[in-house]
């Protein structure tokens, strides 16, 4: 899989995982800060998102000040998913 | 027992039906909770993507208690809350059972586990109308006006808050029902348990 289909993967999850009803994927951009300002997720979102990446990619986060970094955005997350699983 | 307090407003959703003081504010005929709940939501123009995060028994609450609250509450006001239900949060529970069942699959969803205790829906409502006031959750066979009574007119008496959102919120495997009233100094009802009882009861 292309980074580039990677990341759109990857907004389809969030959405639905994380219940974001009112957005639709061209809505999140590529470099939007998933925290904060950017898509506003909160702390139990942050929790999804490493269960996410265990489930999904076979990824285990378990450093808190690695998932800082990794969960920028969404193009941080896929080249991180994508140097861990060569997609 | 009557009392010095007074009821201010009152709210049922059940059966598909939103009402205002017996007045209808909204209906729907589908079945489902989840489309139904959604609906309400958007007929009643709320603006607040959280709501589509909460649990079953948390978007019940939330929308009656936004329905009694969208004119007067603000943290300044102190309204307490005292909600009650049969099913405690039972409907997340088996959701989160599901999730930690198959040792082989065992991804427990936090964003369900949260909602594993019946009052994280009153702090839904808090978290929403800005309220640092007291609260209680009780668990009850059947909706018990005596208790809620007990309960409110304390908190009014000893001006522990100024007012109280008081009822009843119940889900469990899609049937639902939620009364929910406001305590205060004016109001229409007074604040008896034989009025708690009428009012719990009517369409």
């Amino acid at each position: 899989m292309q980074v580039k289909e990677l990341r759109e993967e990857l907004k389809e999850k969030i959405i639905e995982q994380l219940n974001l009803e009112e957005l639709s994927v061209s809505d999140i951009k590529d470099d939007d800060a998933l925290f904060g300002d950017g898509l506003c997720l909160d702390s139990i979102d942050a929790l999804e998102l490493i269960v996410m990446l265990d489930k999904d990619y076979g990824i285990q986060l378990t450093d808190p000040k690695e998932g800082q970094e990794v969960f920028k955005s969404i193009t941080v997350l896929a080249d991180y998913i994508a140097e861990r699983t060569n997609k | 027992m009557d009392s010095k307090f007074n009821i201010q407003s009152y709210t049922h959703i059940r059966n598909g039906t939103i009402s205002l003081n017996g007045n209808t504010l909204f209906e729907s005929e589908t079945e489902d909770f989840s489309t139904f709940i959604k609906e309400a939501y958007k007929s009643q123009h709320i603006e607040y993507p959280k709501f589509f995060k909460m649990d079953n028994l948390s978007k019940l609450a939330f929308i009656a208690a936004d329905i009694i609250l969208r004119n007067t509450s603000n943290s300044e006001e102190n309204i307490a809350i005292i909600l009650s239900n049969k099913a405690s949060s039972l409907d997340t529970d088996r959701k989160h059972q599901e999730s930690i069942s198959d040792t082989d699959n065992y991804y427990p969803s936090p964003s369900i586990f949260v909602y594993t205790l019946p009052n994280i829906c009153i702090g839904e409502i808090c978290i929403r109308h800005q309220l640092f006031s007291e609260n209680s959750f009780f668990i009850f066979d059947n909706f018990n006006p005596d208790c809620l009574w007990v309960q409110t007119e304390h908190l009014l008496k000893t001006k522990k808050a100024n007012k109280a959102l008081c009822g009843w919120v119940d889900f469990d495997d899609s049937n639902y029902d939620a009364f929910l009233y406001l305590v205060e100094d004016h109001g229409t009802f007074n604040h008896s348990i034989k009025n708690i009882k009428e009012l719990y009861l009517c369409k």
